[in-house]
């Protein structure tokens, strides 16, 4: 019987470095991750009326973002600094001032009842604000209603949000709803 | 004498080369399945902003990407320095936003098309007029479902 040569294997070193190289150089490492926001769905063309009732002054707070990145919130210049908090206070209204979001008791399982917020976050911004900026508030914002559900999720299940299951995680988001709403911006200052 | 004296001059043997390719057929699977092969070439500078509240991007497959930012100082010449978009490898206007939304739906499956993503990789120094005309354009395509993309920042800093 004849012998098969064997192939010989010294070669195979360098084809797999040159596939190694390849795919090193055509590797992109970075993770892509960034804020996730969904856009709310464009109104039927035929509705001119908006018959959605007027909402409470008490139930929106206000963040305006001018052309030179400046701040306001609830009619009064803040550091983004400051931004977090204030949400945070806005949404939990915990010792139930008047001018902070009415709320609404909800039943919701495994929670029981609860005192929903009926607060709306409106931001708007300048044609001329810069995105970075925008971005920070937006960051802040997200933050705050994040906070808030990981403090009630550690309350009531003993665990951060992010660890709870599924039925336990929409209960929260039923009682802690974000509601962040973007108006349309306006050029009020600077130019385009 | 002893036993294990070894006897004859000593030489280093030289180290074998025989697992060399197993090791190296090992970082290659690494690479392989770590690698996503960039398909665009930039041609707009793109730093993203930082942020905390940030989420991965799961499915890759189903994320299309919208790029804001002032050209590449190749392009700089042409089309000046103020912010354009890039969609694929090209530029672009806010206009054909929503040809690239449709033509990146039709490249998907049916099932797979409520599940898609829009990645807003925008310079941190852009206005947001072009933002916010982007915006309104997805929100016509029903392209709801954005990114906006963000680098990781330490929390409490």
């Amino acid at each position: 019987m004849r012998k098969t040569p064997e192939i010989p294997s010294a070669s195979m070193a360098d084809i797999a470095f040159m596939l190694l190289i390849f795919f090193i150089t055509a590797t992109s490492m970075d993770v892509d991750s960034g804020l996730e926001r969904v856009l709310p769905q464009m109104p039927p063309e035929n509705q001119e009326q908006d018959d959605t009732p007027p909402i409470k002054e008490r139930n929106v707070f206000s963040v305006l973002l001018d052309a030179n990145n400046r701040l306001m919130v609830e009619g009064e210049l803040m550091r983004v600094e400051y931004l977090r908090e204030k949400t945070k206070e806005f949404l939990t209204n915990p010792n139930n001032i008047e001018s902070l979001p009415e709320t609404k008791t909800t039943e919701i399982p495994l929670l029981g009842s609860f005192e929903v917020t009926k607060g709306v976050i409106s931001l708007r911004n300048d044609h001329g604000t810069q995105y970075g900026m925008y971005i920070n508030v937006q960051n802040e914002l997200v933050a705050a209603v994040n906070e808030v559900r990981n403090e009630l999720s550690t309350r009531k299940f003993g665990k951060r949000y992010d660890d709870l299951t599924s039925e336990q995680k929409e209960a929260i988001r039923d009682a802690i709803p974000s509601r962040i709403s973007e108006a349309e911006p306006k050029t009020i200052g600077g130019k385009k | 004498m002893s036993k294990f004296k070894e006897s004859g001059k000593k030489e280093t043997p030289a180290i074998s080369t025989a697992s060399l390719p197993d090791i190296v057929f090992m970082l290659l699977f690494f690479f392989m399945v770590t690698t996503t092969i960039r398909d665009v070439s930039l041609l707009v500078k793109v730093k993203t902003p930082v942020a905390t509240e940030i989420s991965k991007l799961e499915k890759k497959s189903l994320v299309s990407y919208i790029y804001v930012g002032p050209p590449v100082p190749k392009y700089s010449k042409i089309f000046g320095t103020e912010p354009r978009i890039q969609l694929n490898d090209q530029f672009a206007k806010v206009s054909d936003i929503p040809d690239f939304i449709l033509a990146e739906r039709a490249a998907r499956e049916e099932a797979e098309i409520p599940f898609m993503v829009t990645s807003l990789k925008v310079d941190e120094f852009t206005k947001m007029q072009i933002v916010g005309e982007i915006k309104q354009e997805l929100r016509k395509a029903a392209a709801l479902h954005i990114n906006y993309s963000s680098r990781k920042s330490v929390p409490n800093k």
